[in-house]
């Protein structure tokens, strides 16, 4: 068993089993000491590396960068290596990137293309294995068991989040149910009649269920535990989804290019999220300048897995802005990462000045005159960017009086000026008129074109 | 019910965007409730505005209002009668500026048996019992709704 959580450690989340403490889905290769971690990721370092170099564009890029099998000596060498960018898997649309013949490849996803051709991701039968493995081992650190029932609220077509956790808690026993989007009262009906107690969902789509679970007459006094993730959410979103749903609410992450869901995920102690090591080598990294930034310094997350077969990457930039944790976990794995708070392509510059939707969503949430939805619109008027944020007036919150609307709409905008430290002009919209989102949230419409 | 109480009327106040239609959508509500509009107003800020209506049946035109969406409230007004000829508004102001009484807003209609003047007050009860001890004319909850 792993260490023993001591007594006078934060509480744990209300309603929860003491016995997770120390449950480990595969003890042995998640608490592994330095030394044998290291000796494990540069072993399987030089092999992603020999494997990268059936695949065109690694055979240009090493050979340009002087490159060989030998460069890999020890794990500070993967600086040597060069980096891998969207765009790069972009342009080697569709099967570039494979490192196996086809008939290897026994599934492909592809990733939510927001402009242009998406992204195409391959899995060798091992690859589905060694990713099942993973979500297992995220189900097991939060406390999900054999035989819990787990509804999977998520898109089940190429998008990997769908299938990525299927198989995962399959793997660990679960009863399993593949809702996927839509139908949001068939979703709560369900949830009510299958005694669900685990779901995983965008948090986005987490609260758009609790809204219209109030209209219903179904209770979801089963549910337990919320997985969520596919987008950055806040620590207030976390306080309303767990509030509203009555669940322990864990932040999930992932993406398609090193396999999807799973990637790191918070444990019991919810402060920071587990990479996992084993699979994945980690790096931080100034998006600017490339170069490698130290424990607790926010830069842009550089990963290498260490165990894909069909489609190797080395020094993936993620996009996805957080900074390593020094200190260690009481519940025995190893280091962690901050939670994400943006991703690079989510991050809007407004008049110079860096803008996380992250950072919109936790005002809103902050603010009781207003509802949870929102919409970011951007344009540039006159060369200069502007921000219109529309948002819900709360049902509540008028009383019959102008001012009513005025002074919310007056206080959203110096709040929001206040946490962005920028202008913005706020439009108080009626109760339920923005858009509800099923999938990942496109909260923001940036009109300003190519510049 | 005190002697104030009873001559406060019950307004709708619905929150709507600035985007053509909602004054459709809400007439059309309360056409199919068959609900006549008695007194009607808009007041205007940036992009929204809160339509005031003075109706025959209010909690029907809440319930349905709400059914549709709208973010509806009640608000209490006080009705004022004036004489329906020159100098009529004059007599009115004259004694709400004389008892001291500031008004939020007012918006006034004219049917043809009276014309009346609609006043959003602060301690609308207090009110009413003052302009009724000066000897003003005030239309009762009974009359209008």
């Amino acid at each position: 068993m792993g260490p023993k959580r001591p007594r006078d450690q934060a509480p744990l989340p209300r309603d929860y089993d003491q016995g997770i403490i120390g449950m480990f889905w595969n003890e042995v290769i998640e608490t592994l000491p330095p030394d044998a971690l290291e000796a494990l990721q540069l072993t399987r370092l030089k092999e992603t590396v020999h494997r990268a170099m059936k695949v065109g564009f690694y055979k240009k890029a090493f050979r340009e960068a002087g490159i060989t099998q030998d460069s890999i000596k020890s794990l500070a060498d993967v600086e040597k290596l060069p980096f891998t960018r969207k765009q790069d898997l972009r342009d080697g649309y569709p099967f570039g990137f494979f490192a196996v013949p086809l008939p290897e490849v026994n599934r492909i996803h592809t990733t939510s293309g927001t402009t242009g051709k998406p992204t195409v991701v391959g899995y060798t039968k091992n690859d589905l294995d060694s990713w099942a493995d993973l979500i297992a081992r995220n189900m097991t650190m939060v406390g999900v068991r054999k035989g819990d029932v787990f509804q999977n609220m998520v898109n089940y077509g190429m998008f990997t989040g769908g299938l990525g956790f299927h198989y995962g808690a399959e793997k660990m026993g679960c009863t399993v149910i593949p809702s996927a989007t839509g139908n949001t009262k068939r979703q709560i009906e369900m949830i009510h009649d299958f005694g669900v107690n685990v779901i995983h969902c965008t948090p986005s789509y987490a609260m758009h269920l609790s809204e219209v679970a109030e209209e219903t007459d179904f209770s979801m006094d089963s549910l337990k535990i919320g997985l969520f993730g596919a987008e950055p959410w806040s620590e207030t979103m976390r306080r309303e989804l767990e509030r509203r749903l009555d669940v322990t609410a864990f932040d999930s992450y992932g993406l398609s290019e090193l396999f999807g869901p799973g990637v790191a995920f918070e444990c019991p102690e919810r402060n920071g999220l587990h990479i996992w090591h084993d699979a994945y080598l980690t790096e931080i990294i100034d998006p600017a300048s490339g170069e490698r930034l130290g424990p607790g310094e926010r830069g842009e997350l550089v990963v290498t897995p260490l165990t894909k077969e069909a489609m190797p990457l080395i020094r993936y930039r993620t996009g996805d802005v957080t900074k390593l944790l020094e200190d260690r976990c009481a519940c025995g794995r190893g280091t962690k990462i901050a939670r994400i708070t943006g991703r690079s392509d989510d991050m809007l510059v407004i008049r110079g000045i860096n803008v996380f939707p992250s950072q919109i969503e936790h005002v809103i949430l902050g603010l009781p005159e207003v509802g949870n939805q929102f919409m970011v619109y951007v344009d540039r008027v006159n060369h200069l960017d502007e921000m219109l944020i529309a948002v819900e007036m709360n049902r509540e919150s008028f009383h019959g009086e102008l001012t009513d609307l005025t002074r919310t709409q007056a206080k959203v905008a110096k709040s929001l000026r206040d946490a962005l430290d920028l202008r913005t002009t706020v439009k108080l919209v009626e109760p339920g008129s923005l858009p509800r989102f099923e999938g990942k949230a496109k909260r923001v419409v940036d009109r300003r074109g190519v510049v | 019910m005190t002697a104030g109480e009873s001559y406060l009327i019950k307004q709708i106040s619905v929150f709507s965007e600035n985007r053509p239609g909602r004054l459709a959508a809400i007439a059309a509500a309360l056409k199919e409730e068959e609900i006549n509009i008695l007194a009607f107003s808009i007041a205007e800020a940036d992009g929204f505005g809160v339509v005031r209506a003075l109706v025959d049946k209010p909690d029907k035109a809440y319930a349905k209002l709400s059914a549709r969406g709208f973010n509806v409230a009640f608000t209490d007004v006080i009705a004022v009668q004036m004489r329906d000829e020159p100098g009529g508004l004059f007599e009115v102001a004259t004694l709400l500026g004389t008892a001291g009484i500031n008004i939020e807003y007012a918006y006034a209609y004219h049917s043809r048996d009276a014309a009346v003047l609609i006043i959003r007050v602060d301690r609308a009860a207090d009110a009413a019992k003052v302009i009724k001890e000066m000897g003003g004319k005030l239309l009762s909850t009974i009359t209008i709704q």
